[in-house]
């Protein structure tokens, strides 16, 4: 994975396959940290499916038997000093929150955050996200719930709908930098 | 600055062309992208936007773009699936955006399949 935005791309379809109505993607940065957390309602893990779960040989495909997405990004985690953890139970759905050391050299860059939320929202238009980006009392943010009141009827995958994701967020996060 | 205003002017502009397409009712011609960690971390998010684009540029109202696990050949991702009425299945391996522009217009709107892109000139 070449960034950030990638990891979270990857670790939240987990959370659309977990079947969440509400997929909650946190950034935090603060001087010297990057707090990244994903929450989701889905369906939760077992107790001992969470144990195992960034063992790169515990995985819920069917095409193979290795499963990279956790693995890796608690891998990208710690090579900066950071750690993930893994909050789940059946029924209450899952909290992974990973922290980056970002003046480490290892920290990889944060990549196209909009792109991101715009391919996640593609993917599953009828579940709900929450993205908020705060970076030095700033924060870039966009709930789906809020648009979907504007939109009436119309689906949030409509080419032109997910453009304005991608421009809107595009804009709001050019303020953090 | 982009406002939830605009959303509204999306949907009053949007909603006739539903309507639209749900009447014309055509064949439709589905666009399957891998985003599984493989194709993730192999290039298929700006391969999946390509083809968003492009159908939305040449307004192929009866083409759907989606997104599905992993295919099974993480080595030859990013991997897209073209399933199209009356046709075997297509899979294009090692996509790019640039890649996409061809399938859509060699493919999807003359239904000539780019063959040197296939699985099976790649093996």
């Amino acid at each position: 994975m070449k960034d950030l935005s990638l990891h979270i791309l990857d670790i939240a379809q987990n959370s659309v396959k977990a079947g969440a109505k509400l997929i909650d993607v946190t950034l935090l940065e603060n001087a010297d940290s990057l707090v990244i957390t994903i929450t989701d309602d889905g369906r939760g893990m077992s107790p001992e499916f969470l144990k195992t779960v960034t063992d790169p040989f515990v995985t819920t495909r069917t095409t193979r038997k290795v499963g990279l997405g956790l693995p890796l990004y608690r891998q990208a985690a710690e090579l900066t000093g950071g750690s993930l953890d893994i909050a789940s139970s059946p029924g209450s759905g899952t909290t992974v929150r990973a922290v980056f050391f970002t003046g480490h050299i290892d920290c990889p860059p944060l990549g196209d955050l909009p792109a991101t939320v715009q391919t996640l929202v593609q993917g599953a238009p009828d579940i709900d996200f929450h993205y908020r980006h705060e970076k030095c009392g700033k924060a870039s943010r966009l709930d789906t719930r809020e648009m979907r009141g504007a939109l009436g009827g119309v689906p949030l995958c409509e080419a032109e709908v997910l453009n304005w994701i991608y421009e809107s967020l595009k804009e709001s996060e050019e303020t953090l930098l | 600055m982009k406002t939830l205003e605009e959303l509204k002017a999306i949907r009053e502009k949007t909603l006739a062309n539903i309507q639209l397409r749900t009447e014309t009712g055509e064949d439709s011609v589905r666009i399957v992208v891998g985003m599984a960690t493989c194709g993730i971390a192999a290039g298929a998010r700006p391969v999946l936007a390509a083809f968003v684009e492009e159908v939305a540029k040449r307004k192929l109202a009866n083409v759907s773009v989606t997104q599905t696990g992993c295919i099974g050949v993480c080595r030859l991702e990013p991997i897209v699936e073209v399933f199209a009425p009356g046709e075997e299945k297509v899979t294009y391996v090692k996509m790019t955006p640039e890649k996409a522009g061809r399938v859509i217009a060699e493919h999807i709107v003359n239904k000539q399949v780019v063959s040197e892109y296939t699985i099976g000139m790649n093996q």
